[in-house]
């Protein structure tokens, strides 16, 4: 046996009790062959035995009231937060309700250019989206922070968003009046919708996804 | 026991903070133990125990009661023992023999209530020997040579607590082991 690694080892593996019978029968023949390896083993028996006996020491006097005295205060904040990991769910849905609704928010907020549903012949002036006198639009209509004036028709649904429906100059008065009621009659030919208020838009939001949902069920 | 301090462990998550007292009075001696053959002198070891046992408070809910309580608050004091060394080492080497002699603080405690006879004095000078002898050791073989003989864990057991593989925890107690042997053969 290899004296300065198997042997010595071996003598490890006893120590931590894990050695096999076998190995263990082969250890002590070797020791009782080798004085150094024996000498080696006695010396490590004394250091355990040493080492383990070393006085337990105990903790100060007043140790746990001590502690005790320093732990942190529970807190509000702290259940708060105890509860938000107990309820992994409600988490999920509150993280998911703020995003949303952050989301929503942002794009109301952000979105201050006059944007309009792409179709030909419209003109944009000073905010106002106008339909010119003797043009038709095909489609709905959607026009965002913005007003929107009626000159010609408008073939379809109109929603206007953050705006207005702007009816015509004050120069020509009488003309208005004539083209009021024909906007009344027949300017455009679809429902008129008109989103000015956050929760509107929310709302508006909302009713557009069901309706979505809904044209899709029935298709 | 082991049943009684789940159910204090239990009652602490609930928001009960009395009912850690008791887990602290129970393993208030293992632990100081730990943080002493750690760092050296008492005064550390009594403010890196009592951090120890704040920590363990303000964390208990990320402990997994399936586990052992004891092996989880070993890890805690070992690894700010072990954060401890690490700051103060730019100084250790150059007095660590100065050191050495601070384990006598611990004593003077035993020491306050009554004389000591002459063999518990000797014997006193050996116990302080061996714990600077322990103390000499690097921080990664001291860390295993005293959760291995001072508190008698088995081997596995101080894997889980330095979070190390087992072959590495029994070449650590090897090469631990004999370094001692070689310091103390002559006492």
């Amino acid at each position: 046996m290899n004296c300065n690694r198997e042997a010595i080892a071996l003598m490890h593996s006893y120590l931590d009790g894990e050695l096999y019978k076998e190995d263990e029968r082969r250890l002590r023949d070797h020791l009782q062959s080798c004085p150094s390896c024996q000498e080696h083993f006695q010396e490590l028996k004394r250091t355990t035995t040493l080492v383990k006996n070393a006085t337990p020491v105990s903790a100060p006097p007043r140790f746990t009231a001590n502690v005790m005295a320093n732990l942190p205060k529970e807190k509000k904040r702290k259940n708060y937060l105890r509860k938000l990991q107990r309820h992994p769910f409600l988490t999920a849905a509150a993280v998911f309700f703020i995003l949303m609704f952050s989301g929503i928010f942002t794009a109301w907020n952000q979105d201050q250019q006059v944007t309009v549903s792409k179709q030909e012949n419209l003109e944009i002036r000073d905010h106002t989206v106008i339909v010119p006198d003797g043009v038709t639009v095909e489609g709905d209509l959607v026009v965002r922070n913005g007003d929107l004036r009626i000159e010609g028709r408008v073939d379809g649904d109109i929603t206007i968003i953050n705006g207005d429906i702007v009816e015509s100059d004050s120069n020509n008065e009488s003309e208005s009046d004539n083209r009021l009621d024909r906007n009344n009659l027949r300017a455009y030919s679809g429902e008129l919708t008109e989103v000015n208020q956050v929760y509107e838009w929310v709302w508006y939001h909302a009713k557009k996804t069901f309706k979505e949902i809904f044209t899709f069920e029935q298709d | 026991m082991e049943t009684i301090i789940k159910q204090k462990i239990k009652e602490v998550k609930k928001g009960d903070q009395s009912a850690f007292e008791d887990i602290v009075s129970f393993y208030q001696n293992k632990v100081f133990h730990i943080c002493l053959r750690m760092i050296g002198n008492s005064y550390e070891a009594e403010d890196l125990a009592q951090e120890a046992f704040i920590r363990a408070y303000t964390n208990i809910h990320t402990f997994d009661e399936k586990r052992k309580f004891s092996t989880w608050l070993y890890r805690i004091a070992t690894n700010l023992s072990i954060d401890r060394i690490r700051k103060k080492k730019p100084d250790y080497h150059l007095d660590a023999e100065v050191k050495g002699t601070e384990g006598l603080d611990m004593y003077s405690q035993l020491a306050a209530d009554q004389a000591l006879p002459e063999e518990e004095v000797e014997s006193l000078e050996l116990q302080t020997y061996i714990h600077r002898e322990i103390l000499a050791l690097p921080p990664k073989y001291r860390s295993v040579i005293v959760l291995r003989y001072l508190d008698e864990l088995a081997l596995q057991e101080i894997a889980e607590v330095l979070e190390i593989p087992v072959g590495t925890v029994k070449t650590r107690v090897h090469r631990g082991r004999e370094a001692l042997r070689k310091r103390l053969r002559h006492v």
